[in-house]
C-alpha cells in the first residue's frame, strides 16, 4: 500500500485514578487488519503517550489473563479482541476498583501488600 | 516506607520461583514470593505451548544419561556438565511430582503410559506435553494452585524489584516497589533466590512476555555476582510471522511440527535445510541454530518468503489428520482467517530464551554470598543452543534445588540487614521520583522510545549475524543510551506509574544488553546461537565459558575453563 496514507482508526480510552472521576481521550490509532485491541494500547503507550496505565504481560497468548478491560462495554482480555476499522472505546473492568486509567485490582487479595499488612496489625 | 523479613526471599513466580517457594518452605524457611506481575500469570511459564524434555523412558528405551548426552551435543561442548547433569537427573522425579499434582500430562491412548514425542535434537521419544498447547498455562496453574496452599509461603503481586542490598560482600534482602500505590518496600532476607527469567525481550522480535527485560541478570550484576554466557540468547527459528495472529503464542507451531511434521520452504516454494547440511523433507529434526542461520541467509539470497521469512506449509496433510492434532487450535486458526489445508503460513526466528545467566554451582549458589538462582536466570546448563524441551525441566529442578538449598543454608542464622545498605537504592528511588514529579506539563515520556530504540539496536546488530564493526557500534550506542538515562523525560504519579517502571526496567536492559554485546565481540568464532560473520568457523581455542561482572561501574570479561563431570560419579554423589 505505498503512497497511500495509512488509514487510522479513533480508540477512546477512559483514564483517571477514581471511578467517579475518569475523562475519556481519543486518540487516532494506524489500522493494521487483523489488530488487537492490546496492538492499539501498546501503539497509543509507544507513540502518543506513554503514561497511559494497563496492564498486561503475555502480550498475544491469550496465557496470563492479565489485559481484562471493557472493550465498547463488553468484558474482553485486549490482546484477543480484535480492534475493527470502526475503532473502540477501552474502559476498567466495571467490577474492580480502579488504581490508574485501564488498571484495576486485579491480583487475588491473598497476593496483596496491603491486605497482608493489614492482616499482621 | 514498609519493612519485612524473611527467611528466604524469591523474586519471579513463574515455574522456577513457584517451585523454589515451596521446596524452601518445605525446609521449615518462612519463604516471600513476589512478582511485578500477577503470581503465576506473568512470566514465560504460562507461555509455554510446548514440550517439557524429561527421560522417563514410557515410550523409548531412555534414561537420564542419553538425555545428558543429547543437551551437550545441542549445547556445541560449552555446556556446564554439571548443570546439565542436575537438569537431566532430576526431570523425572519432577514430571513425576507434577503428574501426581494432577498436571494433566497427556496420555497414550488406551493406556496409561505418558506421551512423549520426539523433538529436534532429541535421540528418544522423551517430551511430554499436555494438549491443546497447554503445557505452560497447565504447569502455571498447578503450581499456582500448590504453593497457595503450601504453608509458610507468603505471596505479593505487583512487586518490582529495584535493588538487591549488601552487606559486607553479602546479599542482605531487596528494596521493592508496589507498582500499584507506588509505596516503596524494604524486604531483609537471609537469602535470595533470583528466578525472573531472561532477556528475549531485549530484541525486537521477541516470544516474551512484558517482564522479560533481564532483570534478574541486572540485579545479579548490581550485587557484584558473576553472569556467564552472556553472548547466547537463542532464535527459535519457526516464530510466526504472518499473517498476523490474536490469541495465539508466536511458538505455536512448534507443536505443529513435531505431532505433524509440516514442510519448511523457501520464497519459491523449494525445500532449502538441504543447502544447509540438514534434511527437513516434512521432518522436525534440524537444530534450532541451523534452522535459524538458514532461513536468514535464504532472505539474503532474496529466497525469503513475501514478509522476510520462510513458509511453513502443513497442506499435505489431511484435514482430519489436523483436527485429531489439533482440534480446538485449527478452529481459532480459521477464526484468525488461516486454513491449513489451503494456505501456508510465514515463519521467522524470534528471541526465544537466553543460554546465559546467573552464573552458580552445583547448589544455585551464585558466586555472591545468600544469592541463589534459578530457571531461566541461570547460566550455563545449555552451553550456546539450548535442547528443546529443556527450559520447562529447568525451571522446576533448578527451583526445587535452588529452595531447598537456600534453606538449608540459612536454617538458624540472623538476618544480615542494615540501614546503611539498602540507603543507595532508596536514594535513587527518591530522585527518579522526585524527576518524575517535575515532569512539566505536557512533556511527552521518553522511555517507550528508548525501549524501542533498543530492541531495534539489538536486533540489528547483536541479533542473529553479528560482526566485529556493528557489535562495536552497539556497544558504543548502548553506553550512550546508558549516559542519557538520567535525562530521560518521565511522567508524573504514584500509583502504577508504567514510564518509571519501564525507566527502572531500561537501567537494567542497558546493562543486560552491554554484557551481551561485549561477550559477543569477545568471542570471535561462530558457535551455536553466536554466529559472527567475520569468524564463520567454530573454533576450538573458544572451547571455555566468559564470564562478565560489574566493578567500580565498569563491566570487565573473563575467560574461565570448562566444568566438566564424570557422569558415573555424579550418578554416585546424587545417591550419597
Amino acid at each position: 500500500m505505498q503512497g497511500e496514507e495509512q488509514q487510522t482508526v479513533p480508540v477512546t480510552v477512559m483514564r483517571g485514578l477514581d471511578r467517579d472521576d475518569m475523562q475519556s481521550q481519543s486518540f487516532d490509532v494506524p489500522f493494521v487488519p487483523g489488530m488487537s485491541v492490546l496492538d492499539a494500547l501498546i501503539w497509543i503507550r509507544g507513540h502518543a503517550d506513554p503514561s497511559l496505565a494497563i496492564r498486561y504481560s503475555c502480550i498475544n497468548a491469550n496465557a496470563c489473563k492479565e489485559c481484562s478491560v471493557m472493550v465498547d462495554g463488553q468484558v474482553e482480555y485486549a490482546c484477543t479482541a480484535r480492534l475493527t476499522p470502526a475503532g473502540a472505546t477501552v474502559a476498567p473492568l466495571e467490577n474492580k476498583t480502579v488504581i490508574r486509567d485501564l488498571v484495576t485490582d486485579l491480583a487475588p487479595s491473598r497476593e496483596r501488600l496491603d491486605k497482608l499488612l493489614a492482616s499482621r496489625r | 516506607m514498609t519493612h519485612l523479613e524473611t527467611d528466604v526471599l524469591v523474586i519471579g513466580a513463574g515455574a522456577a520461583g513457584m517451585y523454589a517457594a515451596m521446596a524452601a518452605a518445605g525446609e521449615g524457611a518462612d519463604v516471600l514470593l513476589l512478582d511485578k506481575s500477577l503470581i503465576g500469570r506473568g512470566g514465560a511459564t504460562i507461555m509455554a505451548q510446548m514440550t517439557v524434555a524429561v527421560a522417563l523412558g514410557e515410550q523409548d528405551e531412555d534414561d537420564w544419561r542419553r538425555h545428558l548426552d543429547d543437551t551437550l551435543k545441542a549445547g556445541r561442548g560449552i555446556c556446564n556438565e554439571e548443570l546439565s547433569a542436575i537438569l537431566c537427573h532430576d526431570a523425572p522425579a519432577r514430571i513425576r511430582e507434577m503428574d501426581g499434582w494432577k498436571v494433566g500430562w497427556a496420555r497414550d491412548p488406551g493406556n496409561d503410559r505418558i506421551a512423549c514425542v520426539k523433538a529436534p535434537g532429541h535421540s528418544a521419544k522423551r517430551c511430554v506435553y499436555v494438549d491443546f498447547l497447554d503445557t505452560g498455562p497447565a504447569i502455571a496453574q498447578t503450581l499456582r494452585t500448590r504453593v497457595g496452599r503450601t504453608r509458610g509461603v507468603t505471596r505479593l503481586s505487583g512487586m518490582s524489584v529495584r535493588d538487591l542490598t549488601s552487606d559486607g560482600g553479602r546479599v542482605v534482602g531487596a528494596v521493592a516497589v508496589n507498582v500499584e500505590d507506588g509505596r516503596v518496600v524494604t524486604v531483609a532476607a537471609k537469602a535470595v533466590i533470583l528466578a525472573a527469567g531472561g532477556l528475549t525481550k531485549l530484541f525486537q522480535r521477541n516470544s516474551a512476555s512484558t517482564n522479560m527485560g533481564g532483570d534478574a541478570y541486572a540485579l545479579a550484576l548490581r550485587a557484584g555476582a558473576d553472569l556467564v554466557d552472556m553472548e547466547f540468547p537463542q532464535f527459535f527459528p519457526i516464530g510466526h510471522l504472518a499473517p498476523r495472529l490474536v490469541g495465539m503464542d508466536p511458538i505455536m507451531w512448534d507443536p505443529f511440527r513435531y505431532k505433524l511434521g509440516g514442510r519448511l520452504l523457501n520464497g519459491r516454494m523449494e525445500e532449502f535445510m538441504h543447502t544447509y547440511g540438514e534434511v527437513d523433507d516434512g521432518t522436525y529434526n534440524a537444530p534450532r541454530d541451523i534452522t535459524s542461520y538458514a532461513i536468514v541467509k535464504e532472505n539474503e539470497a532474496g529466497r525469503g518468503s513475501p514478509a522476510g521469512g520462510a513458509y511453513l506449509s502443513f497442506t499435505h496433510v489431511p484435514e482430519e489428520e489436523l483436527r485429531a492434532a489439533f482440534g480446538p487450535t485449527i478452529d481459532l486458526l480459521l477464526k484468525n482467517g488461516i486454513d491449513l489445508t489451503r494456505d501456508a503460513v510465514e515463519v521467522a526466528p524470534i528471541a526465544h530464551f537466553h543460554m546465559g545467566g546467573v552464573r552458580v554451582d552445583g547448589r544455585l549458589r551464585a558466586s555472591v554470598p545468600g544469592l541463589y538462582a534459578a530457571g531461566e536466570a541461570v547460566g550455563g546448563a545449555n552451553g550456546a543452543n539450548r535442547l528443546s524441551g529443556n527450559a520447562l525441566s529447568e525451571a522446576m529442578v533448578f527451583g526445587e534445588r535452588a529452595g531447598r538449598t537456600a534453606a538449608q543454608d540459612v536454617a538458624g542464622t540472623a538476618q544480615g540487614w542494615t540501614e546503611a545498605a539498602a540507603a543507595p537504592a532508596l536514594a535513587l528511588l527518591d530522585q527518579v521520583r522526585a524527576r518524575a514529579q517535575a515532569t512539566p506539563e505536557g512533556a511527552v515520556a521518553e522511555t517507550t522510545r528508548t525501549w524501542r530504540d533498543l530492541q531495534a539496536l539489538m536486533w540489528d546488530k547483536v541479533g542473529l549475524m553479528r560482526t566485529e564493526d556493528g557489535l562495536t557500534e552497539a556497544l558504543g550506542e548502548i553506553r550512550a543510551m546508558s549516559a542519557a538515562l538520567p535525562d530521560l523525560t518521565l511522567a508524573r504519579g504514584a500509583r502504577f506509574n508504567s514510564v518509571v517502571e519501564e525507566w527502572f526496567e531500561l537501567r537494567g536492559a542497558l546493562q543486560c544488553a552491554e554484557a551481551v554485546t561485549l561477550s559477543a565481540l569477545n568471542r570471535r568464532e561462530s558457535r551455536g546461537a553466536h554466529q559472527r560473520l567475520d569468524y564463520v568457523q567454530t573454533d576450538p581455542s573458544f572451547e571455555r565459558n566468559q564470564v562478565v561482572r560489574l566493578r567500580d561501574g565498569r563491566l570487565e570479561s573473563e575467560w574461565v575453563a570448562l566444568t566438566r563431570i564424570d557422569p558415573a560419579r555424579f550418578e554416585e554423589e546424587e545417591a550419597a
